[in-house]
């Protein structure tokens, strides 16, 4: 059975499958019609916000926006 | 939550098919009779009864035949789970149906990307170039083909 035979190219080159994945979508986005295109390209922002938890409560979160990759 | 259906006795005449993307449920509970999907190793075709199968998909197109109708949607790269009471729940992060794709675009991009593996130095770069000439080629052969 293969166990660590051919890995994709993009895990060979040290991607994972989310950003492999998230950058097909984003490719794909672009090459939409109007107005389908403008639709979809705000579906790609994406922004976290997250909170440390300290002594049992949550500190004031922070919002963390990447574009594209992870 | 309703609990998956059993596993017939015997082979179900139509296919069960979920369509999913993660901001909208395109296809829910809809009964085909068959759908090809874009597998990394293939096109797949899945009709009723197929053997349980987890495929990785590749960009690609996924045609969706039932009675005369044949829907056609492009799949960026996702998942597809075919169980074995022919119910096939597809996952993919963005789909479109072909007429909405723009066919400059795709040469466009594809030229660019084209050029973009030819001058690629790291393995990063080669990567995403070719990411770019994959997913520009599948797109290009779906409004061909």
């Amino acid at each position: 059975m293969a166990s660590n035979a051919a890995v994709p190219f993009w895990r060979a080159a040290g991607m994972t499958y989310i950003t492999y994945s998230n950058l097909c979508a984003n490719l794909v986005r672009q090459c939409l019609k109007e107005p389908y295109r403008s639709e979809a390209l705000t579906r790609e922002k994406v922004h976290f916000s997250a909170s440390k938890w300290v002594d049992g409560k949550p500190e004031k979160p922070t919002i963390r926006s990447d574009t594209g990759e992870e | 939550m309703t609990p998956r259906p059993p596993t017939p006795s015997t082979i179900p005449s139509k296919l069960t098919v979920n369509l999913v993307l993660p901001y909208d449920s395109l296809l829910s509970a809809k009964e085909v009779d068959m759908v090809i999907v874009p597998a990394t190793t293939g096109q797949m075709g899945v009709l009723p009864g197929h053997v349980a199968t987890i495929a990785e998909l590749k960009p690609g197109v996924l045609t969706v035949h039932e009675g005369n109708e044949v829907k056609k949607y492009f799949l960026s790269s996702g998942f597809a789970f075919i169980h074995a009471n022919s119910v096939a729940d597809i996952m993919a992060v963005e789909a479109t149906p072909l007429d909405q794709i723009d066919s400059s675009l795709v040469q466009k991009g594809l030229t660019e990307f084209t050029q973009k593996l030819n001058a690629a130095s790291t393995d990063v770069e080669k990567a995403e170039a070719q990411i770019g000439v994959d997913v520009h080629s599948a797109l290009n052969a779906a409004l061909t083909g």
